[in-house]
């Protein structure tokens, strides 16, 4: 526990220092007070965060990574510290929304559920990939570190580019594909408790992209599938409801050079996973299956 | 300027199904949301889909409970609609793939759920909607719809005839979050807002930070009455430190509700003498709450949900994600130990008024699933019929807007058919108040000019968006929107909660007035065009301000005990008075309330009123 008097250590707002030359001096003037009635608002808040430090109410420190490309002062990539007055149950998203709404509106992080299974909120946390809506403060040290997604673009400070995961995610046909369909429109196919029981787990992915971050063969091959994908490429291959032509497909697929055989077993995906995902086992189990159809059709 | 037949607004499950359905019905679909599709609130839903699918079981019985649990405010039409196509598009969902949980025999498992008299609630675990965002999404793909993520929809083009039922919407004005450009989509078929429900106004809900109600917000100014506001559903099992859910499924399982002594309530305090904790949504809520102002809460808060007797391989079997829900924001080991639990805010019967095909009054202008009111769930809905209305509604949505020829509605919309006016008895201005005709301070009205070319009236939209962005961001002072946004959440939870009082309720119009003020003077703080989630939410909560008055509006005006909605002044079901919908339009800025009579004539017979007894 921080035994320091709380504060936003970083004086200058990233507001300030913004040479924006279309605002007019009135407009000026207006964001001046602006920015003055903030401070002092910010002194506020410090105070009270002070005083809560003085009655020996616990504050956490967080250090958040800054990064904007357009905003003097936050062009080269800098962390800010903030001090939070911990709860109980307090999560690293609490913390940064609290950092957000009482310190420095400017801070910028995706979020949505709250409740991990939106899948946006993944970041690097002390030096690992976790969901900050289902990491407990309690379980880290200060200061506690928050930082982007590594091997993805930042955008702005903790919001990185999704869109190369996303693209990988739809290189596998994500779809249910069968061979046939039944006839009737009330008709099901049947599927057997063990069967899906066999694919559960593999449907439980909220493509958060903490695995493809997390994964070295990702980081070093731009092509590379990437667990997430492979996984979900097994949710598929698996489910006996597509039948064997489909599932031949799905294995010519992942088998393609940037695909299942790439990968190294190292277990870090399956180590990040927030959703306890096996995906190092459905991959090696994507490449026996590989193997068995090849000599099948040999 | 982009350019589509139809424009979905929201990807959750409303959406896509709308979306994949405009897109069989051969019209050019395209969705705009603020989220990635797989980020949606859909996602969250746990218990299950509704759905009479079986011999023993029928779409009457379905009918049946769901008008009850409606406590006869629902239109017949819709919910016999909505009961007729559901095991069709449960059927469709297994033949595109879902991960239903699965029966000895291989077909789709089905478990009780309160309020109904079949097991008819089909599931996958307990992530159902999770399942079911994830599979429709995976349609999506491999249709090719295309989809703006991250863009954030701001106001709709629609022109600016005297009588709502005149206008017509031809596109939407769209807010790109990584780069702050402001576009115009036109529309030329039509517009299907999907966006959720309004959770965010209060400040102990289960919904996700983005549930703020943009389209309910957005389709009110431009004329769209809002139906049946003030009905609120508070889910009974949710954590109490975080508002996450904690399944309905649960207690359809065999789980137990205690007081602190012990006492199982809900049949020893004779709450629901026959179905106890499976009694409907809001008879477990005001059960669970009365223990608590009783005295007998535990920490004065909260009471017990045990599911210990259950065993741990049916827990892991059916359950398994509310131990890692239960373990992971509240510290409990749901097969050791009971769960902590209290009412949240949980979903919004009421929303923007549409018939059973999804169609507003204004032209082109459509809705469906949480943000719609067709009205299917009248005073309270069924635990697993949300999902239902977001397939069935959805596709009928996505139909109708492609110009697919389906039934034509019995739901009246708009002022037609048989209706009375009303006046409200409010402490304080309603509405735009303040400066009257700032319309870029206070989220813009109707679309300047209003004009009836569609690809001006896209341009006058997009123009005052522009302005309306400029000047939020140059605002002339800094109040932040987090104080305006809080002060509206505290006093909805306040006093616009389970139990209501006329004196609470004025207190939130005063409140909610005073915010409105505060926020004639909000400014966004982040200079930045990447990313700019500080004039979204600021948008946002413009948009929180506009339903939280809708609500608090509909439930001082109904002056009856009905389904969610409790008054201490009269703590009874009001017949003869109130078996009408509440329906408040925005009249340029001086909301006006009227009433429409509610349809109990369905198909092959009259639903009667009935005590409603669990």
């Amino acid at each position: 526990m921080s035994t320091q008097p709380p504060q936003h250590e970083h004086e200058e707002s990233p507001a300030d220092g913004v040479d924006d030359a279309e605002s007019t001096p009135p407009a000026q003037q207006r964001r001046e007070d602006a920015k003055a009635d903030k401070r002092s608002r910010d002194a506020q808040r410090q105070a009270e965060a002070d005083d809560a430090a003085k009655r020996d109410e616990p504050t956490r420190h967080i250090k958040v990574f800054r990064y904007d490309p357009e905003i003097e002062g936050k062009q080269e990539p800098r962390f800010d510290d903030f001090h939070v007055p911990f709860e109980k149950g307090m999560t690293v998203l609490d913390a940064l929304i609290y950092a957000r709404d009482q310190y420095d509106p400017s801070l910028t992080f995706r979020h949505s559920c709250r409740q991990a299974v939106c899948g946006s909120d993944a970041f690097f946390v002390n030096g690992d990939q976790r969901l900050g809506c289902k990491t407990q403060l309690s379980e880290l040290d200060d200061p506690v570190r928050i930082e982007p997604l590594p091997h993805q673009e930042v955008v702005k400070d903790l919001v990185v580019d999704m869109d190369h995961f996303y693209e990988e995610m739809e290189a596998v046909d994500p779809y249910f594909d069968p061979d046939e369909t039944p006839d009737g429109e009330l008709e099901e196919q049947r599927q057997s408790r063990e069967n899906r029981e066999k694919v559960k787990m593999s449907t439980r992915c909220i493509w958060c992209g903490a695995c493809f971050s997390s994964c070295n063969i990702a980081a070093g091959d731009n092509q590379y599938l990437g667990p997430a994908a492979l996984n979900k490429a097994y949710r598929f291959a698996m489910d006996d409801r597509e039948g064997e032509s489909r599932k031949t497909e799905r294995l010519e697929t992942i088998e393609q050079e940037h695909g299942v055989w790439r990968c190294q077993t190292q277990f870090s995906c399956t180590n990040v996973c927030p959703k306890d995902i096996p995906l190092t086992e459905h991959i090696q189990e994507l490449k026996r299956e590989a193997v068995k159809k090849n000599l099948k059709f040999w | 300027m982009y350019e589509h037949d139809v424009i979905v607004v929201g990807a959750g499950g409303a959406g896509l199904r709308a979306a994949i359905a405009a897109d069989e019905a051969g019209a050019d679909v395209a969705i705009v949301s603020k989220l990635h599709p797989v980020r949606s609130h859909t996602g969250a839903a746990e218990g299950g889909i509704n759905a009479a699918l079986r011999d023993a079981d029928s779409w009457e019985d379905h009918a049946y409970d769901t008008m009850k649990g409606s406590d006869y405010l629902g239109d017949a039409p819709a919910i016999e609609t909505l009961c007729q196509d559901s095991p069709y598009e449960v059927i469709q969902l297994e033949h595109w793939g879902m991960a239903f949980s699965r029966e000895e025999d291989g077909r789709v498992s089905q478990r009780p759920f309160g309020g109904l008299s079949f097991p008819r609630t089909t599931y996958a675990g307990a992530e159902t909607g999770h399942q079911l965002l994830h599979t429709l999404y995976e349609q999506l793909v491999k249709r090719g719809i295309q989809v703006y993520d991250e863009w954030y929809v701001m106001n709709l083009a629609v022109t600016d005839e005297e009588r709502p039922e005149d206008r017509h919407c031809h596109g939407v004005v769209a807010y790109d979050v990584q780069t702050s450009e402001v576009a115009g989509f036109k529309a030329r078929d039509g517009v299907i807002l999907a966006t959720g429900g309004p959770g965010q106004a209060f400040d102990h809900t289960t919904n996700a930070v983005s549930c703020t109600g943009d389209g309910q917000a957005m389709a009110y100014r431009a004329g769209v009455p809002l139906e049946d506001m003030e009905f609120i559903q508070f889910h009974p099992t949710t954590l109490p430190s975080t508002g996450v859910l904690i399944s309905e499924g649960v207690r359809g399982e065999g789980g137990i509700l205690y007081n602190e002594e012990g006492e199982r309530f809900m049949y020893e305090r004779g709450y629901a003498n026959n179905d106890g904790e499976l009694a409907s949504r809001d008879v477990v809520s005001r059960a669970e709450l009365t223990e608590v102002n009783e005295g007998r809460g535990i920490e004065d808060e909260y009471v017990h949900l045990d599911m210990r007797h259950l065993g741990e391989d049916r827990i892991m079997d059916r359950l398994e994600n509310i131990l890692h829900l239960a373990e992971d924001f509240e510290g409990a080991d749901g097969i050791e130990e009971p769960m902590p639990v209290k009412p949240g805010q949980h979903y919004a019967m009421g929303g923007i008024e549409t018939d059973e095909n999804g169609e507003t009054c204004v032209g082109g202008l459509y809705a469906a699933g949480e943000c719609a009111c067709a009205s299917v769930h009248g005073a309270n809905r069924l635990g697993g019929n949300a999902l239902p209305e977001l397939i069935v509604l959805g596709k009928r949505a996505g139909y109708h807007a492609a110009g697919k020829e389906i039934e034509e509605a019995k739901v009246e919309t708009g002022k037609r058919g048989e209706y009375e006016t009303a006046t409200i008895d409010s402490p304080v201005e309603l509405g735009e108040g303040g400066s009257p005709g700032d319309a870029v301070a206070d989220g813009g009205a109707v679309a300047a000019g209003g004009s009836a070319d569609p690809d001006t009236l896209l341009e006058q939209t997009v123009e005052s968006e522009r302005q309306r962005v400029d000047e939020l961001q140059s605002g002339e002072d800094g109040i932040h929107h987090s104080e305006v946004r809080s002060k509206v959440q505290e006093t909805m939870t306040d006093h616009v909660n389970v139990f209501r009082e006329e004196e609470g309720l004025k207190q939130a119009l005063r409140d909610i007035r005073e915010a409105r003020d505060e926020y004639e003077n909000v400014r966004v703080m982040d200079p930045s065009k990447t990313f700019n989630t500080d004039l979204l939410q600021t948008i946002e909560t413009q948009n929180l301000l506009d339903l939280a008055e809708a609500i608090t509006v509909g439930a001082l005006a109904r002056k009856e005990f009905r389904g969610a909605h409790w008054r201490a002044e009269a703590q009874e079901r009001k017949d003869d008075e109130w078996l009408k919908h509440t329906l408040l339009s925005w009249n340029d800025g001086s909301p006006e309330l009227w009433y429409r009579p509610v349809i109990l004539e369905g198909e092959n017979k009259t639903y009667e009123p009935k005590v409603r007894s669990y």
